[in-house]
């Protein structure tokens, strides 16, 4: 049982929906992003994703775009991510920690080499947006194995046909990409959302949780009402671009899980 | 190279889309599915005879197909050894070899109900292709081209928009090709349901590498019976040549000769300021390592981190720091020598092809037209080499220009184009 599978554990018996944020880290900068990581639970957040740098994140907006190219610009590397996660884990070790990015990073450091690393600094589970089922072999089975989540997306495009294939090799909880889209661009509507989240929860036992287009506590509380919860990313991460002191930027998160949370 | 590789280098891709460990299918899952109903589609349409029927009417009639396989006499004689050939896919509608892609791609398209395509574009040939073609089966086009190359191609700018297609110059990164690559994904993940991405170069996700690469295979299929044609039955090419960016033009070469272990096959990536820890060139073969981007695994530019780092080459359509898949497979396996060629360098071969033959290159085929210069002086008299001319430099004429010192700023063309 991982931190995630406890987490949910958790919020299931509270009967409350999960509330999961993204931050890109060493954005603005190494200390900055540490500081925000670690004011996340006590603002409400239940699972951290961590995004882990890329110069080329094709399914992302500009939002984090550019959250990217930031942390980059201040030296921030898969390494220096890890050792982000291994301090935040000095304080915390209980709040679920999934890597999220692009799978060129990883192979570079070798799939092997990663896995050990990773697990070692506390996170839980991987997110790795160009590798669908089709490449399970190359890390998917191997973090599996390692005894981390390795947690997929299912998209509008994931038929009835597909479905299967796609929640194969998921564990954890499967996080559902409400639009067609990049991250940051379209609204995500809770009433086309809904019946997307039942075909999906009607297929599996892991809990679904909703991202992409969700920026207000209103939205949180809608999308959260009509499944397991809501992430919210490129809301957070404009917050941390217009160089609001960290306090701000945490009350907005606060606002935004209260707003899950009372779904 | 092991004797019992021959007769199954043709054979690639593998189910999994893989030339030995490269290619791949590493893409998100929203574009997952389409990707595996191109797949169909496309295996329907290879054995379709009615499909291939209607590609050779249009490549005869709308492309002027076959294009010619020219012996450069006074090239030849000028470098005085081997003897050259130039397959002359410049002479092809729209300029280059990549309307020969386009053609097949747009007819996959329609048989798919697509009817919005987009596609990305460096030097902007591919954009003009495709904006082509799209306006003669009347489909929105949108051409996505990075801000830097919108500046120093501003006449293949102009054509696209005169073709009916939308240009939208690309300003993330450094504003090149790998960038358009970059926002026409994310264009197509946005709206999947009616467009159709039409890649340019043999990269990108299964099946893209192996589909290109057998839209442009017509390019070694030609040079196959014209050189019998002019050299007598069963003669092959002694060395093939061809300039690589992503390697659409040199695949289309290469792939009907992989088989024939008596042809020696020679890419030619680009050098820019020189192959070394600067960085200042694009050849991912010569100077990077295996990684993943763009849906496929193949060698790319990267820093320690698998950060992709940027490439920089005076031709814009080699400007990109990856490579099609089955050339990182070629390279590996040994069955094809890759090389690079300097900004320098390919200026020269640029020169010296309008001199000695009246034909103005593009700077893409320069680079292989350079390489040519470089071996076959050394070469016997017998020996056959066949480059690829897969361009013509009308859109290169101000950037040549400029680094020859030419002053065509007094001209309406040349003030557009200061950088």
């Amino acid at each position: 049982m991982t931190r995630i599978d406890a987490t949910f554990a958790e919020l299931k018996a509270a009967g409350k929906k999960a509330f999961v944020s993204y931050v890109m880290a060493g954005d603005p900068d190494y200390e900055t992003s540490l500081e925000l990581v670690k004011g996340l639970p006590a603002a409400g957040v239940d699972i951290i994703e961590l995004g882990l740098p890329f110069t080329d994140p094709m399914a992302d907006g500009p939002t984090i775009q550019l959250a990217g190219q930031r942390a980059l610009d201040a030296g921030m590397t898969l390494a220096k991510t890890l050792e982000l996660a291994t301090e935040f884990r000095k304080e915390d070790d209980t709040t679920p920690i999934v890597l999220m990015g692009y799978y060129n990073p990883i192979y570079n450091r070798g799939v092997e080499n990663f896995l050990s690393d990773a697990k070692a600094a506390g996170i839980d589970g991987l997110i790795v947006v160009d590798l669908p089922p089709e490449e399970d072999e190359e890390l998917c089975i191997p973090a599996q194995k390692a005894g981390l989540n390795f947690i997929r997306l299912a998209t509008p495009t994931t038929d009835d046909k597909r479905l299967p294939t796609v929640l194969q090799n998921t564990s954890g909880f499967v996080y559902y990409v409400s639009v067609t889209g990049i991250t940051g661009a379209a609204e995500a509507q809770a009433g086309d959302v809904g019946p997307e989240v039942a075909r999906i929860k009607s297929a599996t036992d892991l809990p679904v949780i909703v991202g992409f287009g969700i920026n207000t506590p209103e939205k949180a509380q809608n999308i959260a009402s009509i499944s397991d919860g809501a992430v919210v990313g490129s809301a957070i991460v404009s917050q941390v671009a217009s160089g609001k002191p960290l306090p701000e930027v945490l009350e907005f998160v606060r606002a935004l899980a209260d707003g899950a949370h009372s779904a | 190279m092991a004797d019992d590789l021959f007769n199954s280098f043709m054979n690639g891709p593998d189910e999994q889309g893989r030339f030995g460990i490269f290619g791949g299918r590493f893409v998100s899952e929203t574009l997952m599915p389409l990707i595996l109903s191109l797949e169909e589609e496309y295996n329907k349409a290879k054995d379709d005879p009615s499909f291939w029927a209607e590609m050779d009417s249009l490549w005869k009639h709308y492309v002027g197909r076959p294009s010619p396989l020219y012996h450069a006499e006074r090239l030849s004689a000028h470098l005085g050894g081997a003897k050259v050939y130039m397959k002359r896919d410049e002479l092809n509608h729209t300029g280059a070899h990549k309307v020969n892609n386009v053609l097949g791609q747009i007819l996959l398209a329609r048989r798919m109900g697509k009817t919005r395509i987009i596609a990305e574009t460096g030097a902007g040939q591919h954009g003009v292709a495709t904006a082509t073609v799209c306006a003669k089966f009347g489909l929105k086009c949108v051409v996505y081209m990075g801000a830097h190359d919108v500046k120093r191609q501003a006449p293949n700018v102009f054509r696209m928009r005169l073709l009916g297609a939308e240009v939208i110059p690309v300003t993330s990164g450094r504003g090149t090709l790998k960038d358009a690559m970059n926002d026409a994904l994310r264009d197509w993940v946005t709206n999947v349901r009616d467009t159709f991405y039409c890649i340019g170069t043999a990269a990108g996700p299964h099946p893209y590498p192996a589909l290109v690469r057998d839209f442009q295979s017509i390019i070694g299929k030609e040079v196959r019976w014209q050189l019998a044609e002019q050299e007598g039955e069963g003669r092959l090419p002694d060395t093939v040549i061809a300039a690589i960016g992503g390697g659409s033009n040199a695949i289309g070469l290469f792939h009907p000769f992989l088989d024939d272990s008596s042809v020696k096959i020679i890419g030619v990536e680009a050098g820019g300021k020189g192959v070394d820890d600067r960085m200042q060139h694009c050849a991912s073969l010569t100077g990077g390592r295996p990684g993943v981007l763009h849906g496929n695994r193949t060698y790319l530019l990267q820093d320690e981190d698998g950060q992709i780092q940027e490439g920089f080459s005076i031709s814009a359509g080699l400007d990109y720091p990856g490579i099609g898949p089955e050339h990182s497979w070629l390279h590996e396996t040994g069955r094809a020598e890759y090389v690079s060629i300097t900004d320098k360098e390919a200026l020269e071969a640029f020169q010296l092809c309008c001199a000695m033959e009246g034909i103005i290159p593009a700077l893409e085929p320069s680079h292989a037209l350079a390489h040519v210069m470089k071996i076959a002086p050394e070469l016997p008299n017998d020996h056959i080499i066949v480059m690829n001319m897969c361009g013509r430099g009308d859109k290169d004429v101000f950037t040549v220009a400029r680094h020859l010192g030419f002053d065509m700023s007094d001209t309406e063309e040349g003030r557009n184009l200061e950088d």
